[in-house]
């Protein structure tokens, strides 16, 4: 199928050179973001809530990765930054080689045709009062694109595109049920061919054969379109399906970062193998003989985070080096990145030595 | 009183619980919603129902209909439940609410908005304790605090006197469950209780309803939407469809030998983190119906792949819950044999 927006440039920004398949699309430095809590009359900031403490990581065009953890963990704030709704505290986000961590609005808007958001929430993400066309078509209007037929015949090639019918054009969203409404979304997001894609949580408000339909759809239309995703998810065996590349976060921080099949495969962070070990498998035969690693406790807040290694309250092997070195982010294997002290599935089970040396 | 005595001791019901052919109703000015339309199980003590289907499918209302919540004149209901011999559906109001928290208690999905946010967490287990039992304030609130300890909260003498929000999610869910077993109920119905939570803190609560079911041998119906929860808790399982149960059997038959093409949907639509991956999910296809306009035979034909082998039966007749063998149950117009074949052509081989 061939939606007629041709007459969209390639790039909205001039003078960018798109990079191909492969080739580094988004890199993220140290990335920071902290809620400041303010109190008292004067408004005087008392704390912050270390939402996102640190990230570096890279996307390469074409490829999907998923930022896990439990909530609280500063995923969403992160997919908020990357598409600029948030503004970083510091650190810097290079989209196409270019930094937009501190863009102003006005200079922002012309990038948001490359990188779009999908909302978890299909019921609070749509306007209720505005019709399917309205809503889709919004991006076009707002970014003064002109289609080869109109507005209206683009908005009905991409319901189509997403398993709508062109005739749902004059609906309301009430009308649609979750995954439906979710497939509108899905149609706004791809309506000016963004390059990156930032899905938060974009089928866990959906029931089991709903999700599948959306998850395929998502498969698909990165295949047809050489989209780039960021997923942002909890369910790791939907996490599993989707990605490429998984970054496990916890409190705010990657502990770990790998290819999927390395990380599903041979977990190093504690934490990976104990989110890993909790998820309840469809299979009668496992039942009662599961060695379940149990975690203790809920995460820790993060306006007062544990010091040095953050996982360190509720790690069954932490020692006192935990306590005070934070282990760094460390290529343990090839594409592999973990930040532990005492990582699993080592070769020999050794504990890593440059953090270990440096402590002593 | 006596003569109604007299008929509940005819009938009094097989098992321990033991739900006999129940409609809820709901009469809207759209329609009548037939939210759960002819369901019947067994639930013997010491034993964990599973009870899954999407959303819409009348699982809820099916447990909120058990524990006699549905407010009448609201709801229409009909059938019978037994609860060890005393039926609930034709009780009065005030003979409910005797069983309710004493001998059924609930578990609820959300349990910021199951609790009071005005009264601390401690209060709330006391008012349903001694509603039940006739004890001091002092010796329930010491009850209270011996149940937060049971349920893993910890410091529960300090946090007695807490607020459910100052509780996190998963604490919240602790404590509500604490609430629910203050009285030592006969039967624990879970309606979603992990499904808020993180995989990490769902492990947690879900071994804790497994221990504390060995230790009080009550009787447990887990709800869920998802197909891991149940295998890991549930003893048997009952699929539900728009009102209907359209499979039952134990945990094992539903996850070794699904007979229903529903189930079958249900089991491929999930990604499977302890298999290979698969390249592609196999969705249902379509939407779940609108219980107000329930499609004619089958509820599930719209979207069933195998419904054109029945000689359009599946439009025009609805199938019984029949038993295929061994206490499991299907609701299908499908053949054995030809059951048999698609399952073991067309499905396993994809799972």
């Amino acid at each position: 199928m061939t939606v007629s927006t041709e007459e969209i440039d390639p790039t909205a920004v001039p003078g960018v050179v798109e990079p191909a398949i492969g080739e580094e699309l988004l890199s993220v430095n140290g990335l920071v973001k902290h809620f400041p809590i303010r109190k008292g009359l004067l408004q005087r900031q008392v704390g912050a809530v270390q939402a996102v403490d640190g990230l570096t990581f890279n996307v390469t065009r074409g490829e999907t990765l998923s930022l896990v953890g439990e909530s609280g963990c500063g995923k969403t704030t992160t997919g908020r930054l990357l598409t600029r709704l948030l503004e970083p505290t510091s650190g810097e986000i290079v989209f196409e080689g270019r930094n937009i961590s501190h863009l102003s609005e006005g200079k922002m808007r012309p990038l948001r045709r490359d990188v779009q958001m999908i909302f978890q929430d299909p019921y609070g993400s749509l306007n209720p009062r505005h019709t399917v066309g309205k809503i889709v078509g919004a991006p076009y209007r707002l970014q003064k694109v002109q289609t080869e037929h109109g507005v209206k015949r683009a908005v009905q090639e991409l319901l189509e595109l997403v398993g709508l019918s062109p005739e749902h054009y004059n609906r309301y969203p009430h009308e649609f049920s979750g995954g439906q409404r979710q497939r509108i979304g899905i149609a706004r997001t791809l309506a000016l061919r963004p390059k990156l894609i930032v899905a938060d949580e974009p089928v866990s408000a959906l029931d089991v054969s709903i999700q599948a339909q959306v998850v395929n759809l998502l498969e698909d239309l990165q295949k047809e379109f050489d989209l780039t995703y960021v997923m942002i998810a909890h369910d790791l065996s939907v996490v599993r399906h989707v990605s490429d590349r998984v970054a496990v976060m916890y409190l705010g921080k990657i502990v770990e970062l790998a290819d999927r099949v390395s990380l599903y495969e041979k977990p190093m962070h504690p934490y990976t193998v104990a989110l890993l070990s909790a998820v309840p498998v469809p299979d009668t035969k496992r039942k009662g003989n599961v060695q379940r690693i149990r975690l203790e406790g809920d995460v820790p807040s993060p306006i007062n985070p544990p010091p040095a290694c953050r996982f360190h309250t509720r790690c069954w092997k932490a020692q006192d080096i935990c306590k005070t070195t934070e282990p760094p982010l460390l290529q343990l294997a090839p594409g592999h990145q973990a930040a532990c002290h005492f990582p699993e599935n080592q070769p020999g089970d050794k504990p890593v030595t440059p953090a270990a040396s440096e402590a002593s | 009183m006596s003569s109604d005595d007299s008929v509940q001791r005819i009938e009094r019901g097989a098992a321990f619980l033991d739900v006999r052919d129940l409609k809820v109703h709901f009469p809207t000015d759209d329609g009548l919603v037939k939210s759960v339309d002819g369901i019947s199980f067994q639930l013997e003590r010491g034993k964990t129902l599973g009870i899954v289907g999407e959303s819409g499918s009348g699982k809820s209302v099916t447990s909120l209909s058990i524990m006699g919540l549905h407010k009448r004149g609201v709801a229409q209901i009909s059938g019978q439940v037994f609860l060890d011999g005393q039926e609930l559906v034709s009780s009065t109001p005030d003979e409910v609410r005797l069983l309710r928290g004493k001998r059924m208690a609930m578990i609820f999905q959300d349990p910021l908005s199951a609790m009071h946010p005005f009264y601390t967490v401690g209060q709330q287990i006391i008012e349903a304790y001694r509603v039940h039992n006739k004890v001091s304030k002092q010796v329930a609130r010491k009850h209270a605090i011996e149940m937060l300890d049971r349920v893993g909260i910890p410091q529960p003498d300090k946090r007695v006197d807490a607020y459910p929000h100052q509780f996190s999610g998963g604490m919240r869910q602790r404590a509500m469950i604490a609430m629910a077993l203050s009285c030592d109920p006969d039967l624990l119905i879970a309606d979603e209780p992990t499904t808020a939570l993180d995989v990490t803190v769902q492990a947690q609560i879900l071994d804790l309803i497994r221990d504390l079911q060995r230790e009080f041998n009550s009787a447990v119906i887990i709800i869920t939407h998802d197909l891991g929860v149940v295998a890991e808790l549930a003893d048997d399982i009952q699929v539900m469809y728009a009102g209907r149960a359209i499979e039952y059997g134990t945990a094992e038959e539903i996850f070794e030998s699904p007979q229903h093409p529903y189930t079958w949907g249900l089991l491929g639509s999930m990604p499977r983190i302890d298999r290979e991956r698969t390249e592609r999910l196999i969705p249902i296809k379509g939407t779940p119906p609108s219980l107000i306009n329930v499609p004619k035979g089958c509820a599930f034909n719209p979207r069933c792949n195998y419904a054109h082998l029945n000689g359009g039966a599946s439009e025009t007749d609805r199938p019984e819950l029949l038993d295929v063998g061994a206490g499991h149950k299907v609701a299908c117009h499908l053949s054995p044999g030809e059951r048999a074949k698609a399952w073991e052509t067309d499905i396993k081989p994809k799972l």
